[in-house]
């Protein structure tokens, strides 16, 4: 684990990139899963499995959740108070030890998502999270300076709204709910959908839509 | 599981400890004093699960707020602005009103 190169990477603010290290990752974890076959821990079905599941869940998921909130206001009540219940109503099958919570933005907060100690994300309802959530930087500069971060990613907030981070340390993972843009009254719950992304759900982005580009008018 | 010791809206201060292995408490928040936002339930201590352990008795956990202004000198953000973070109960205690 010694030698510059790596250090540099270690300590660097650049982010994650592939590279030949990823390659070199890849073969340790093949050898460790091979050990635990070899032993009885695990087998290679519950690998594959597993892998069917993480790859199952994506973005369109939370862009369902958020879809049926904005156009039923039970529903809505539902994914505050209860997520794992609301997926479930969805056909998202999010069961297992992790709990997870949404929380809103209004015209008076904005919520965004990190993990500092890590990288937990609710992979059970999102799928896998972007790498950039899990570089160094990000993890780091959300916490102290999320304005500049939201910025950034093209994401003004206005100074007189609150900016609330949640940072999952524990077992607990985050969603983020944003507002129903303006302009979208007649909308079906797909095309709502449609307008949601992943970014959306961390808090480093809005939902948009078109004529209502800038970021800060619609906090208005 | 004991009972939950803190209630919505309490002040607590996170222990400063240096304690070393697993721990799911973050550096920037020890030392620190917020308010207990919710309780989240009761899960299985991390800081024996890692080690092979069984986790139990489970353990208390909270969202617990700080203003940011309290965590950061020269916070470059607004007044107004929190940082939640989810912290077990063995890592909170009680503070007193004028510490705030």
């Amino acid at each position: 684990m010694s030698g510059t190169h790596h250090d540099l990477e270690e300590h660097g603010h650049e982010g994650v990139k592939p590279s030949a290290e990823a390659g070199r990752h890849a073969a340790r974890i093949r050898a460790i899963e091979a050990l635990l076959v070899e032993k009885g821990v695990l087998a290679e079905e519950d690998v594959r499995r597993q892998i069917e599941y993480m790859e199952a869940n994506s973005p369109a998921n939370g862009a369902r959740l958020v879809a049926r909130a904005w156009v039923d206001p039970g529903f809505k009540a539902l994914l505050l108070s209860d997520t794992k219940a609301a997926a479930l109503e969805l056909g998202i099958d999010a069961s297992g030890p992790v709990e997870f919570v949404t929380v809103e933005n209004t015209p008076g907060v904005h919520n965004l998502i990190v993990c500092t100690l890590c990288s937990c994300y609710p992979r059970a309802i999102l799928g896998r999270p972007p790498d950039w959530y899990k570089s160094m930087e990000y993890r780091s500069r959300a916490v102290n300076e999320p304005r500049a971060v939201m910025r950034e990613f093209g994401l003004e907030i206005p100074e007189d709204i609150k900016v609330a981070v949640h940072d999952s340390s524990a077992d607990v993972r985050y969603l983020v709910l944003p507002m129903r843009p303006a302009g979208t009254e007649g909308m079906s719950e797909e095309e709502l959908a449609g307008l949601v992304t992943r970014d959306c759900l961390i808090g480093v982005s809005m939902p948009s839509f078109e004529g209502v580009r800038d970021s800060a008018a619609r906090y208005r | 599981m004991t009972p939950a010791k803190f209630e919505p809206g309490d002040r607590v201060r996170v222990r400063a400890d240096e304690q070393p292995g697993h721990v799911r408490t973050p550096g920037y928040v020890r030392g620190k004093t917020g308010r207990i936002e919710r309780f989240l339930g009761a899960f299985k201590n991390p800081e024996s699960l890692a080690y092979g352990g069984s986790g139990l008795p489970e353990k208390p956990l909270y969202k617990v707020g700080f203003r940011q202004t309290d965590l950061w000198d020269g916070y470059a953000g607004r007044a107004q602005d929190a940082l939640y973070v989810d912290l077990y109960e063995h890592w909170l205690e009680p503070a007193r009103k004028e510490t705030l």
